[in-house]
C-alpha cells in the first residue's frame, strides 16, 4: 500500500548524496576559492605549477565538486557601471571621412556640377552645394556610386549611403540599414576593448553584458571604485607602426636619441630599438580581418584611411627589405619584414599565426580605441567590508531563522515536524547545490529569498500534515491517512507552487540585478521544496509507517 | 494523545462572514486611504526610481547629522537628505550614516567631481571616515526601472489571473487578483504614509507579497472546489466557512512559520535589507488577511454556478477529487 518502489527510492537517495557533495565546497570557500584558482592558473600554464599552486591546489580534492556559488557584489564589494555608447558619434565620423571621397567624384565632372562647396550641418549629415543645379542629375548618380551595399540579415542588397538632393544641396546620411549594422560593429567593438582592458587586470569573474540596443552593464567584484573602473576602461589601446632600427636581447640596451626600446610582446627575452616617431598612427586604421595568405597561412588584413595610406605607402616603398614593428600599448606584437611597395593602404600582416592568434589580432588591432563616447547611467561602489557585513548577517539570521521554525515544526507536528526538518535541511542543501552547479550570483536579496524560502518550504509539509490530521479524524487506519494525505494534498501543493512559480519566473524576466538574485533563489527554491516535501518526506514516513506499523498516530 | 502546540483550535467554527461588511468596509477604505496617500504625499523614492546618489559613510567617531549637513551645504548640491542608520548588528564604534543627493541638473550620473569633493568635505569634518557604498543613478535609467517595476507588477498578476482562470472558475481569479491589489496597493501604502524609502528591492518584495497571497488563496480555493464536488446543496457561504476553517490550521501553520523567519531577518538580516524585509513582513500579514477577508468574499459577491452541468464537457471538480469515494 505505502510502497515506493526501489528504483525511485534510489534515486531519492542519489539526488541527497549529490545535493551534499555539490553544496559541500560552499562550506570551505575559501579553501576551494583557492585550489579553483590554482588549477586555473596551472591550466594557464599549461599544466606547469610553481610550488604555491600545488600545494593550493592540494587544498581541495580533485574528485569533489569544486563549483562555488559565486558572490554578488553586494556580498563581495565592487563596482557597478552601466554605460550607454553613443553610436551616434560614430555616424559623424563615418560621414565627415566621406567628405574627400565626395569631392573627388565630383571633381571628375565639375564641367557639369560646377563648383562644390560643403555646407555647415548637423553631426552625422554631409551637405554639399554645387553651383550648376542642373548638373544635379550627374552630381546625385557620381556620389550614389560611393555606396556600397549593407550586408544585414534583413535588409540584404541595401545601400549604405542615402543621398538625396534638397534644391541645390546634396544630402548625403547613413541609410536606416548602415545605421543600424554600425550600431551593432559600434557596441560589439566597444564590448570587446572594455572586456579586454578587464581581463588585463585580472580580477575574478567580471560581467560585461551588452544590455539593450546601445548599454554595456560592467561589474567587476573587488574593485576600489566605479571611478577606478572607468579609469581603466577609458583607457585606449594605441596602436602604432614604427621603423625598427634593431633587435637585443638585452633590456638594458640604450636605444639612442629619438629611439626606444620596446619588449617583445609574445617573448620576454626580445627587445627591439624602434623609432619614437610612429610612421602611421593606429588611429589611422580604419578595419582589420582575419584572413589566409597566398600560403593558406593565417593572417590578418588591415586598411588605413586616405592619409594613414599614403604614409604607409610612402614609407613601406622606400623600406622593401626591411622590418617595421607593430606596437601595442608599447610591446611589439609583431614584426613582419616590408615584402613590397603597400599601395592602397591595404596591408596583409602575416607571421607564424595559429587561426585564433589572427583573430585575436585583428580584434587588439580594431580595439585600439573606443569607437565611441560612453556616457554613464550607473554607477555604484560597494566596499568589501559592508559586503563581509551582509554575509555575516545574512548568515546569522539563516540559522537563526531555520532553527526556530525548526523548533516550532517539532513543537506543532512532533515526530512528524522532525521529519519535515529533515526535509527542510535537505532542501536547504539542494538549493545551494544547485545555485553553485549552474554558476548562479548569490546576491543579499538571493539570501533573503533563501531564508524565506525556509519558512514557505514548509508549508508543502504543513499542507500534507494537516490532511493527515483530517484523514485520521475521519477514523481511516494511519496507513491510509498517510497516503490520503499526500494525495490529497498535493492538487493545493501544485497550485500554490506553480503560482509563485510564475511570479518568479517574471522577476527574472523583467527584474534587473537584485531583484533578478531574489527570484533566482525563490525560483529554485519552490523545486527544491517540492521535490523534498513530496518525494523526500513521503519516503521517510512511509519507511517509518512501514517499519513501526503504528496502530494509531499521532501527528 | 500527545502534546502539540496548536496556534488554532483542531476544530473551528468562526463565520468569517459574520462582520463581512465591517472587514470588507476596511479593507476598501485601506485601498483607498493607500491610494491617496501615494497619489497626495507620494512615495519616498530612492536613488533607483529618482536618480541621485547614495553615499554610505561609515566612522569610529561618533556621527552628528548636522555637522555632515553644514560639510556639505557649500557644495551647492541641491536637496541633500543625511539620515544615521542604526542597527543592533553594528559594533559599538560603528557609526552608519546614509546621504542621498537628488539628481544634478542635466548629468546622467553624478560627476567624479562631485563624488571627491563630497568625500573629501566629509573627511574634513571626520578624518576616521570610510564610504563602504556609493550608488549613482542617472534619470534617464531610473524611469525606465520604474516602468519595468511596474510593468513586472502588472505582468505577474496578469499571469497569476490567467493560471487561476485556468485552473479554478472565473468568480476565483477576479478574487485572487482582487486579493492582490489589495495587499499590494495596502504595502504601497504604507510605505507612502510612513514615507519609507521606495527601491527596486522593494518591487521584488511586493512580487514576493503577491506569491505569497496568491499561495494562501488559491489553498482555500482549492479546497472550496472538491468541497463544491463534495456537498452539492449546502449553501456558498456555509461551504466557505467551512472551508476556511478546515484549512485555518495550515494558513495560520504557514504564516507563522514565514513570519518567524522574515522576523529573523529583520532583526538579524542587517540594516540593507530592512525596508525589503519589513515589505514583506507587512505583506504576509495583510495577505493572510486577505485570503481570509477578501478573496473569498469576493466570490461570494459574484456568485457561482454550481448546476451540474459539466463546463466544456469537462467535470467541474478536479482531478484529485475522485481518487477516494
Amino acid at each position: 500500500m505505502l510502497h515506493t518502489p526501489l528504483w525511485k527510492r534510489l534515486l531519492i537517495v542519489a539526488i541527497i548524496v549529490w545535493g551534499i557533495l555539490a553544496a559541500l565546497p560552499n562550506v570551505f570557500y575559501t579553501r576551494v576559492e583557492q585550489h579553483n584558482d590554482a588549477n586555473k592558473a596551472i591550466a594557464a600554464a599549461e599544466g606547469v605549477a610553481t610550488e604555491d599552486q600545488a600545494a593550493a591546489r592540494g587544498l581541495w580534492p580533485e574528485v569533489l565538486p569544486s563549483a562555488l556559488m559565486s558572490l554578488g557584489l553586494d556580498l563581495r564589494g565592487g563596482a557597478h557601471l552601466l554605460a550607454r555608447v553613443q553610436v551616434a558619434d560614430v555616424y559623424a565620423q563615418r560621414i565627415d571621412a566621406l567628405w574627400p571621397e565626395v569631392r573627388d567624384a565630383l571633381r571628375d565632372v565639375r564641367d557639369q556640377v560646377g563648383a562644390v562647396r560643403r555646407q555647415p550641418s548637423v553631426p552625422g549629415v554631409l551637405r554639399v552645394t554645387i553651383s550648376t543645379p542642373d548638373g544635379m542629375a550627374v552630381a546625385l548618380e557620381k556620389v550614389r556610386a560611393l555606396a556600397t551595399p549593407v550586408m544585414t540579415l534583413t535588409g540584404a542588397g541595401a545601400s549604405d549611403l542615402e543621398v538625396v538632393a534638397e534644391g541645390q544641396d546634396i544630402v548625403v546620411q547613413l541609410s536606416e540599414a548602415e545605421r543600424v549594422a554600425t550600431d551593432q560593429r559600434t557596441v560589439q567593438q566597444s564590448l570587446e576593448i572594455i572586456r579586454r582592458r578587464v581581463d588585463e587586470v585580472g580580477t575574478r569573474e567580471p560581467t560585461i553584458q551588452r544590455q539593450g540596443d546601445d548599454r554595456i552593464l560592467i561589474q567587476v567584484p573587488g574593485i576600489g571604485s566605479a571611478q577606478e573602473l572607468k579609469d581603466l576602461i577609458g583607457t585606449t589601446a594605441k596602436l602604432s607602426f614604427h621603423q625598427v632600427l634593431g633587435r637585443t636581447s638585452d633590456a638594458g640596451a640604450d636605444p639612442g636619441a629619438r629611439n626606444k626600446l620596446v619588449g617583445d610582446a609574445y617573448d620576454k627575452d626580445i627587445f627591439y630599438i624602434i623609432a619614437d616617431e610612429a610612421v602611421v598612427g593606429g588611429e589611422e586604421l580604419t578595419d582589420a580581418q582575419p584572413s589566409f595568405d597566398q600560403n593558406g597561412q593565417p593572417a590578418v588584413n588591415f586598411r588605413f584611411n586616405p592619409s594613414g595610406a599614403r604614409a604607409f605607402g610612402d614609407y613601406t616603398a622606400a623600406h622593401i627589405g626591411e622590418p617595421f614593428a607593430i606596437v601595442l600599448d608599447d610591446e611589439v606584437i609583431s614584426a613582419p619584414t616590408i615584402q613590397a611597395h603597400i599601395a592602397g593602404g591595404s596591408g596583409i600582416i602575416t607571421g607564424s599565426f595559429t587561426v585564433e592568434e589572427s583573430t585575436n589580432l585583428a580584434v587588439l588591432l580594431r580595439a585600439g580605441a573606443l569607437p565611441a563616447k560612453m556616457t554613464f547611467l550607473e554607477e555604484r561602489t560597494i566596499g568589501p567590508e559592508l559586503g563581509q557585513d551582509s554575509i555575516d548577517a545574512g548568515k546569522l539570521a539563516g540559522i537563526v531563522g531555520m532553527v526556530a521554525v525548526a523548533a516550532y515544526m517539532v513543537l506543532s507536528y512532533g515526530l512528524f515536524g522532525v521529519f519535515a526538518n529533515i526535509a527542510l535541511a535537505v532542501n536547504v542543501i539542494l538549493l545551494i547545490a544547485v545555485l553553485s552547479t549552474i554558476g548562479a550570483t548569490l546576491t543579499l536579496p538571493g539570501i533573503a529569498g533563501i531564508v524565506l524560502t525556509m519558512g514557505v518550504a514548509v508549508d508543502s509539509n504543513v499542507l500534507i500534515y494537516e490532511r493527515i490530521r483530517e484523514e485520521l479524524r475521519d477514523g481511516k487506519s494511519p496507513a491510509r491517512s498517510v497516503e490520503l494525505g499526500f494525495e490529497r494534498a498535493f492538487s493545493a501543493i501544485l497550485d500554490s507552487n506553480v503560482t509563485g512559480m510564475i511570479t518568479a519566473v517574471i522577476m527574472f524576466m523583467i527584474g534587473s540585478g537584485a531583484v533578478r538574485g531574489f527570484a533566482v533563489t525563490t525560483g529554485i527554491g519552490i523545486f527544491t521544496s517540492m521535490f523534498t516535501a513530496v518525494y523526500v518526506t513521503r519516503l521517510i514516513v512511509t519507511t517509518y509507517i512501514n517499519w513501526q506499523q503504528p496502530k494509531a498516530l499521532v501527528v | 494523545m500527545a502534546w502539540r502546540l496548536r496556534l488554532v483550535p483542531e476544530k473551528t467554527t468562526i463565520d468569517f462572514f459574520k462582520l463581512q461588511w465591517v472587514t470588507f468596509g476596511a479593507s476598501v477604505l485601506a485601498v483607498v486611504v493607500s491610494l491617496l496617500a501615494v497619489a497626495v504625499i507620494g512615495l519616498n523614492f530612492g536613488v533607483d526610481f529618482k536618480g541621485g546618489t547614495t553615499i554610505r559613510t561609515e566612522s569610529t567617531q561618533e556621527l552628528d547629522v548636522g555637522v555632515y549637513r553644514e560639510a556639505l551645504s557649500g557644495l551647492s548640491l541641491g536637496d541633500v537628505a543625511i539620515t544615521q542608520v542604526f542597527d543592533p548588528g553594528f559594533r559599538a564604534d560603528q557609526h552608519v550614516a546614509q546621504i542621498r543627493i537628488e539628481a544634478q541638473e542635466g548629468e546622467e550620473a553624478i560627476t567624479p567631481e562631485a563624488i571627491a569633493a563630497i568625500e573629501a568635505a566629509l573627511v574634513a569634518v571626520d578624518p576616521a571616515i570610510t564610504f563602504p557604498s556609493v550608488e549613482s543613478v542617472g534619470p534617464k535609467v531610473s524611469s525606465e526601472l520604474i516602468w519595468s517595476a511596474v510593468l513586472a507588477i502588472a505582468a505577474g498578476a496578469l499571469g497569476i489571473w490567467i493560471y487561476v482562470w485556468l485552473r479554478f472558475e472565473w468568480q476565483f481569479a477576479v478574487g485572487t487578483v482582487a486579493a492582490l491589489i489589495h495587499d499590494v496597493v495596502v504595502t504601497v501604502g504604507v510605505f507612502s504614509i510612513f514615507q519609507l524609502k521606495f527601491d527596486l528591492t522593494i518591487v521584488a518584495a511586493l512580487l514576493t507579497i503577491l506569491g505569497y497571497s496568491v499561495n494562501d488563496t488559491v489553498v482555500i480555493f482549492d479546497r472550496l472546489r472538491e468541497n463544491l464536488a463534495k456537498y452539492k446543496t449546502m449553501p456558498l457561504r456555509d461551504m466557505m466557512n467551512l472551508t476556511a476553517n478546515e484549512t485555518l490550521s495550515r494558513t495560520i501553520m504557514t504564516a507563522t512559520t514565514t513570519l518567524i523567519s522574515l522576523t529573523c531577518l529583520i532583526i538579524l538580516g542587517g540594516d540593507v535589507i530592512r525596508g525589503f524585509v519589513f515589505a514583506m513582513l507587512f505583506g504576509v500579514v495583510i495577505g493572510t488577511y486577505s485570503t481570509l477577508y477578501v478573496a473569498k468574499n469576493i466570490v461570494l459577491m459574484l456568485g457561482l454556478d454550481r448546476s451540474d452541468k459539466p463546463k466544456n464537457g469537462k467535470p467541474l471538480d478536479h482531478e484529485f477529487a475522485n481518487v477516494d469515494a
